[in-house]
């Protein structure tokens, strides 16, 4: 007789090609390269690592990378929780424009958000003499480096809150209001839970591109050893001198920040129930 | 007043200070800044604009950087859609695992990707080395250049098909196959047509990417004028030369020409969505 129920399930031959093309995929994409990073990092041993990373230079490219992500994630969270409460909780003429302009920067090529502050700020920029007259440097100094990175992370937090707490509505927050709360402790008591783990995904999003920022940052900076380099362009400047073995071990430390990134991710999707978004 | 006059009616508290929030920082931070490349290109004149972007060097870097970022897309459409079928569909232990790797070219900053893939496939390394021997050479050549934007975009296609893929109801392929279609017939004309808006919004964010990406390109690209330089570091090597215009020429021909195509893809998705009735 016939099996009148249609099997829909793969076989186990499908199942096992499957599994192959797709780990071939990830293991040559993306595994190997990880890969590559470890080893040649530690081609000169545990010894050499060490002084690659301590070396001078390279701590004052760590100090800077963690100086400019501790001034730039805050910012932009603070504004993706007022542009998505804004964006979310009303209805106004403009609102889409809005919506989309908040996202441009992810439609601008890095080097280009770097560009862009040079025109700004450098010295045939617009304001370039006045800045000069006044002993203000903002590009190829650390202000430009913010600017870049600010720039680059900018829609991270919003772009997870806006569709989050449009979803939500604002039924408990209306419901906090009319009960006798005031709009910070309606923010505070009803809000923020609702929306914690999509802003623990957006912050370590942007933590982890304001880290790793290499193209904008590239073109504000001016490559100053020890004053305007940042880790990833600390990463450039010793592979372009053919101090691999120095090169791969700064690579490593950001290569370790990626993997705790990812890990964070992976909790904080597993907690807020959402399955990989 | 004004406020009054924008919003609609809503008893929550904050409008006016979060949408003044939004609006100064935006415009601080973003808004201004890019106004400032439009004016800036627009003090060229159109004569010098085309000017710039004739130059036989210019045009070769667009062309490079199209092409590869094309290719990289189309790749990126073929192994993205294989391992979204398998995080939805594959039956492996260690599936958890593999869905936080994919994440990986976001998380680990371009220049770390584009040294490692250099040093992959290097001609004295062992990849290298073995793809010599069929002749294939990738470091410092156009196919490099592609590769790292396959590396760079592929997260782009598997996330945006894999929520689809997840929602797809199992119904319609089970209705197909009990109605005598094999699963062949079953996959293209019934799996594949309800999966074309995503894998097209992914094509296009991977696209989009691949034009702009530079730090995991650079190492690998070799750089070479007219052969193997992408039009981000183009735009890097007229700064350098303090060539001001022409650094703003071609960043304002690159940024149109990107949304130019975004805007495509985003048309023929809205097209390809209305054509399955949602």
């Amino acid at each position: 007789m016939q099996n009148n129920r249609v099997n829909h399930e793969m076989g186990a031959g499908a199942n096992f090609a499957l599994c192959l093309g797709a780990l071939s995929i990830m293991g040559l994409l993306i595994v190997l390269p990880l890969l590559v990073v470890l080893k040649e990092a530690f081609a000169g041993g545990v010894k050499l690592w060490l002084a690659s990373v301590s070396d001078p230079d390279a701590l004052s490219a760590i100090k800077l990378t963690l100086g400019v992500a501790a001034v730039a994630v805050p910012l932009n969270t603070v504004f993706g929780v007022a542009s998505a409460w804004a964006l979310s909780k009303f209805r106004f003429k403009g609102r889409s424009l809005l919506l989309s302009l908040v996202d441009l920067p992810f439609a601008v090529s890095p080097v280009i958000a770097g560009l862009i502050y040079i025109l700004l700020f450098g010295r045939q920029g617009w304001i370039g003499t006045w800045l000069t007259e006044h002993h203000i440097r903002i590009v190829f100094a650390v202000p430009g480096i913010l600017l870049a990175t600010l720039f680059v992370t900018f829609p991270f937090v919003a772009r997870e809150l806006i569709p989050l707490m449009t979803e939500q509505g604002s039924d408990e927050e209306q419901a906090a209001l009319s009960l006798g709360a005031n709009g910070w402790q309606t923010f505070v008591k009803m809000t923020l839970p609702n929306i914690k783990w999509g802003l623990l995904y957006g912050v370590i999003l942007c933590n982890a591109r304001a880290m790793g920022e290499f193209g904008a940052v590239s073109v504000v900076s001016g490559h100053i050893r020890g004053e305007t380099n940042t880790l990833p362009l600390h990463v450039e400047v010793l592979y372009n001198e053919y101090s691999f073995t120095a090169s791969f071990a700064c690579a490593s430390i950001l290569a370790g920040l990626a993997i705790i990134t990812l890990i964070l991710k992976t909790i904080v999707e597993l907690k807020s129930g959402r399955e990989a978004a | 007043m004004s406020t009054r006059q924008l919003r609609a009616k809503s008893v929550l508290p904050g409008f006016g200070l979060s949408l003044g929030f939004t609006v100064f920082y935006l415009s601080l931070i973003v808004l201004v800044p890019l106004a400032a490349l439009v004016f800036r290109s627009s003090e060229l004149g159109i004569a010098g604009f085309l000017e710039t972007i004739r130059h036989p060097r210019v045009l070769a870097s667009f062309k490079v950087t199209f092409l590869s970022a094309f290719i990289a897309a189309l790749a990126n459409v073929m192994f993205g859609v294989t391992v979204a079928w398998f995080l939805v569909r594959g039956r492996f232990p260690l599936k958890r695992a593999v869905d936080a790797l994919v994440d990986l070219p976001f998380a680990l900053p371009t220049a770390v990707s584009g040294i490692a893939l250099t040093t992959l496939f290097a001609p004295n390394s062992t990849l290298g080395l073995a793809l010599a021997k069929v002749g294939i050479k990738v470091a410092f050549t156009s196919a490099g250049i592609t590769v790292a934007m396959i590396f760079i975009g592929l997260p782009f296609v598997i996330r945006s098909v894999q929520p689809a893929l997840a929602d797809l109801s199992k119904e319609l392929e089970e209705g197909a196959l009990s109605l005598g279609a094999s699963k062949f017939q079953t996959l293209w004309r019934v799996v594949l047509p309800l999966l074309t808006p995503s894998i097209l919004s992914g094509f296009t964010l991977a696209f989009s990417r691949a034009l702009g990406e530079y730090g995991s390109v650079v190492f690998i690209a070799g750089n070479m004028p007219m052969k193997t330089e992408i039009a981000s570091l183009l735009i890097v090597t007229k700064l350098e030369q303090f060539d001001y215009a022409g650094a703003t020429a071609i960043a304002v021909a690159l940024l149109l020409l990107s949304l130019l195509s975004i805007w495509t893809v985003n048309l023929l998705q809205a097209r390809a969505t209305r054509y399955l009735g949602n």
